[in-house]
């Protein structure tokens, strides 16, 4: 016992020096520009004001009401953007898990050949999103892409080509190709996790007489849960926030279908240069998403109870 | 777990379908940089019928690829450098130290996750102009603060794994290092970090392919001298002219580093990983 006390006596300025690069760091890059996003957020900033910003005139509540307010002509484009954007999120977020979940199980049992394949399904989260985005939007041209030459030409599934990049599919086109970069990283993840599944456990199970199935709703789900959770709240995170996707898939003008909020923020900011309200969107997408972790984190809670 | 003839099955019919799924877009993807430059404008083959290498030659020339890369490799080794030199201490401290302002440190780092970053981008800009116009020096476009950025986006997650890394480790030999009189930061390069080197790989992984990768901050903060070969890239594709063959060979090419530490580190990731997530709580 006076060991550790010595210890903490010792390193009661230790703490501090091992962590004052990373606060400098994230002093630097993730606070000030944080609170100056919420300063510019309450003043008036355009192109016309945007090279003497620091004198700026303060307009109160002016970009939120500009941002959010649905008959404004930003806000309607928002509220649609925050509606693609949840759902985009939802549909990424299961699928990448569902399908990342059934490789991980599927992997855990050795067989001949497993290595390779875990190695190849990688590959799709390895290529950095840029290159990934790259060559989805070439398979996905109209006329010579590859995705319309296998669906009509190959699969004769329609007889007409349909457009991938504009109208009401580039949604799906956003999400499938967002899908195929992060199931690999559901995959990583919980393929670590499984390993954390104790080996008696299975023995046990199977004594008992459970099968495959039984096993893995009764051991294998309860086990990795926790680790699950986590990777649905990054990916959600990741998700709710893609901005190379889109950018790299569609330009700088995405069709509305597949307008997310990320999208319509960088066009308000870097497009129309309306540095305040861009901002002031930005700041009301943090607290959505602050909002719907929070509810998220307080129903799972609640079944928690009801579960117990 | 015990394996039953319908759970062969399932993974015989799920995997090859889910390899498909993996590798079908890739071939596609792949046998454009084949395909002859007078040949592009025809409609997509699965069966090209020339194929040539030409573009893997030719993309040198028609983009500075050479020069894209050098600069990727400059702010890309920087920052995973720095990644490891910050993250590696914090996350010690984290798992081993108590210290009052613990839950405000974890609060800001989960805070700066669950929020865009376009939100840190703008700011950041105005910020950096500010700074230069008042000091004389040209900070956008350079590369120190390239490499701070990049590596600042990795610092979250790069503390969060170390630091339950970290703690899943045994405190005996720390403990009995201590006894033998070595002080807390030889007990951690002596002691700690030997053991710890999957968690580390992870975080190195982990910080090259995100800052090898990065488009949004790079794309404003670099300009042609520090331009990196994700922002160059990316930046050819939106032109017109762009030779598509030539574009997707030197993106391949881009991502082959990548693609050969993920192959090579998948087990020591798989192991950092489970590490620092069976911890427990």
């Amino acid at each position: 016992m006076r060991r550790r006390t010595t210890l903490e006596a010792e390193s009661r300025w230790l703490p501090y020096v091992l962590l004052a690069p990373v606060a400098v760091c994230e002093l630097l890059v993730h606070v000030l520009p944080m609170l100056l996003g919420l300063v510019l957020s309450l003043h008036k900033i355009d192109q016309y004001t945007l090279r003497n910003w620091t004198g700026a005139p303060a307009n109160g509540l002016d970009n939120y009401r500009r941002a959010l307010g649905p008959g404004a002509p930003i806000g309607a484009d928002l509220w649609t953007a925050v509606g693609v954007t949840l759902a985009f999120t939802v549909l990424v977020v299961g699928l990448s898990c569902a399908i990342g979940l059934f490789a991980a199980v599927m992997l855990s049992v050795p067989f001949r050949g497993r290595e390779i394949v875990r190695v190849l399904f990688i590959v799709p989260f390895a290529l950095p999103a840029f290159v990934t985005s790259l060559g989805w939007r070439f398979l996905f041209e109209r006329d010579d892409g590859a995705v319309n030459h296998l669906l009509v030409d190959n699969l004769h599934l329609t007889a007409h080509r349909p457009f991938w990049l504009v109208g009401g599919h580039a949604f799906w086109a956003e999400v499938l190709v967002t899908v195929w970069r992060l199931w690999p990283f559901a995959f990583l993840m919980l393929t670590a996790a499984l390993t954390t599944v104790p080996r008696e456990q299975y023995e046990a199970a199977a004594i008992n007489g459970a099968r495959s199935w039984a096993q893995f709703r009764f051991v294998t789900l309860p086990t990795i849960r926790p680790l699950g959770l986590l990777v649905v709240a990054v990916l959600a995170l990741w998700t709710f926030n893609e901005f190379t996707v889109p950018w790299v898939l569609f330009g700088a003008a995405p069709p509305a279908s597949a307008s997310l909020v990320s999208t319509l923020v960088y066009r308000e900011a870097f497009g129309t240069l309306d540095v305040g309200v861009a901002a002031a969107t930005n700041v009301a997408s943090a607290v959505i998403l602050v909002l719907i972790g929070y509810l998220l984190v307080r129903a799972r809670r609640r079944t928690a109870v009801v579960a117990r | 777990m015990i394996v039953g003839r319908g759970f062969v099955w399932l993974r015989r019919i799920g995997l090859t379908a889910l390899a498909l799924f993996v590798l079908v877009p890739l071939y596609a993807i792949a046998i454009t940089s084949l395909v002859p430059t007078t040949d592009l404008d025809k409609p997509f083959s699965w069966w090209p019928d020339d194929l040539t290498l030409a573009a893997f030659g030719d993309m040198w020339s028609t983009i500075p690829l050479a020069h894209y890369l050098g600069n990727s490799l400059v702010v890309t080794i920087c920052a995973v450098l720095l990644v490891l030199a910050t993250a590696i201490p914090a996350g010690y401290a984290l798992a081993r130290m108590h210290f009052a302002g613990r839950r405000l440190l974890v609060g800001a780092l989960i805070a700066t996750q669950a929020v865009s970053g376009l939100l840190f981008l703008l700011p950041l800009v105005l910020l950096l102009g500010e700074a230069s116009r008042r000091s004389g020096v040209t900070l956008i476009g350079s590369y120190p603060v390239l490499v701070v950025t990049a590596a600042t986006f990795a610092l979250p997650f790069s503390i969060a794994l170390l630091g339950r890394y970290f703690a899943a480790m045994p405190a005996d030999i720390e403990d009995a290092a201590h006894d033998l009189g070595a002080g807390p930061l030889v007990t951690l390069t002596k002691v700690v970090l030997p053991n710890a080197r999957p968690g580390i790989a992870a975080v190195a992984l982990f910080a090259f392919a995100l800052s090898w990768g990065e488009v949004l901050f790079t794309s404003v903060l670099s300009d042609s001298g520090t331009r990196t070969v994700a922002v160059g890239l990316s930046g050819y594709a939106g032109q017109d002219a762009a030779i598509w063959n030539q574009l997707i060979a030197a993106a391949l090419l881009t991502s082959l580093p990548l693609i050969a530490a993920f192959a090579v580190m998948r087990r020591s990731l798989v192991t950092g990983l489970g590490t620092a997530m069976g911890s427990g709580e």
